[in-house]
């Protein structure tokens, strides 16, 4: 595949059209979850449920193990993806600490601290990816 | 005739609309967040608009993945206020001027802006969080102090519209407005940002000289932070930054020349830098 200009930036993934066209069918499962009667059948069965939305064996793993980074990888959106974290009871914070790995605690201390800096997060190179 | 008299540029985080239905503000956390909207709550009233022409987005709540129209001008009678995933806000149901707006429509069709028009919408924390701030609390069962004319842009799928695009949009929504033949007195709203990533490794990214190297292009030098590229906002202001051409529709809105009466900036709101600016129109 040809490298798009965004894909030096590191720590990140542009939700472009690629993305959405993998993501499709874990999408419109999340974002079912904004709905009350939705999130209880859901969560009265998962299995069950994810079984009406046709996305990928990896996708529906990842659904099952809440796994934030890897739904995002396999083309899921943040803010899709936040519906699913929103039933769990973790708001957008949460999930950030979590998906960076520093937990909840040292995450929100470090936005109150100004958040994370510019310097050093602009290119892969910087964190020693390709 | 309708008239555009000032403009307001406003993030929109969740977390602050969470803060006011809470009855948490004061704490010590939020507390230097609202501070900063005070003088723009006293700004709101001595302004008065009968409209608020207000540019936002949809956080995949009203749209999903079906469709995705890069710009969707808000035509229904009113729009309630969405359950996001955790309960719609308790916030009053949202009126347009329905005939205003569709005359909004029209014209931005035939100055060929090929917008999409919603005859029936909710409306999520992207549009009533800036309407709280500025207004302050509303109960649910009470009502806006202004109509809601939404303008929804699609910043969630690559690509977002150009800074440029959104700028001379903004253009034309001026046009528009003032080709209407009511006198109503008008504010644009350019909500979003400032730098923000609330996705992946590298979610928490702040830029605040950036942010504050923006605020003062709004004010001094729009066409410069319209030729902003989509590279540089993804880079340097984070992944949701680029929520920030929403503002470029607001300022296109605008006088070249306006007064700035007022700015604020804060970090953080939960992932999020705060920022808030309001120019006004010279005579």
């Amino acid at each position: 595949m040809t490298e798009k200009e965004y894909d030096k930036i590191p720590g990140t993934i542009v939700f472009d059209a690629d993305k959405s066209r993998e993501g499709y069918h874990l999408n419109q499962f999340c974002i079912s979850l904004r709905l009350q009667k939705n999130r209880d059948t859901f969560n009265e069965n998962e299995e069950a449920y994810l079984d009406a939305y046709p996305m990928s064996k990896e996708q529906r793993e990842a659904v099952l193990k809440r796994e934030w980074n890897l739904l995002l990888e396999l083309g899921g959106n943040i803010y899709y993806t936040s519906k699913l974290a929103a039933n769990d009871g973790i708001n957008f914070q949460n999930l950030a600490g979590r998906m960076t790995g520093m937990g909840v605690d040292s995450y929100r201390e470090m936005m109150l601290k100004g958040g994370r800096s510019i310097e050093g997060n602009r290119d892969k190179s910087e964190w020693g990816e390709d | 005739m309708a008239k555009i008299m000032a403009g307001v540029g406003c993030s929109h985080v969740p977390a602050i609309g969470v803060a006011m239905d809470t009855g948490i503000t004061h704490e010590e956390y939020w507390a230097p967040v609202f501070e900063g909207f005070k003088k723009s709550r006293e700004w709101m009233k001595k302004q008065n608009p009968d409209v608020i022409f207000l540019v936002y987005n949809d956080h995949c709540t009203a749209f999903d993945a079906r469709c995705i129209p890069t710009f969707a001008l808000g035509c229904g009678a009113e729009f309630q206020p969405a359950d996001e995933g955790w309960g719609p806000r308790p916030v009053p149901v949202v009126k347009n001027h329905q005939k205003m707006a569709s005359h909004i429509a029209q014209s931005l069709v035939l100055n060929e802006f090929d917008i999409t028009i919603m005859n029936e919408m909710e409306v999520d924390h992207g549009l009533t969080v800036p309407l709280s701030v500025m207004f302050g609390d509303i109960k649910q069962n009470g009502e806006w102090p202004a109509l809601v004319i939404p303008l929804c842009v699609n910043v969630v799928q690559y690509p977002a519209p150009t800074g440029n695009r959104c700028y001379k949009l903004g253009k034309a929504i001026r046009r528009a407005i003032e080709s209407y033949e009511e006198d109503l007195n008008v504010v644009i709203f350019g909500t979003g940002g400032m730098s923000h990533q609330l996705q992946y490794k590298r979610a928490g990214l702040i830029n605040s000289d950036w942010d504050k190297r923006f605020l003062d292009l709004m004010t001094e030098d729009p066409v410069g932070a319209s030729q902003i590229t989509h590279l540089e906002y993804l880079r340097e202001t984070g992944s949701e930054g680029i929520e920030m051409v929403m503002w470029l529709i607001m300022r296109g809105a605008l006088n070249e020349n306006v007064t700035e009466v007022h700015r604020h900036y804060h970090v953080p709101a939960s992932n999020t830098a705060v920022g808030h600016i309001i120019l006004e129109n010279n005579a």
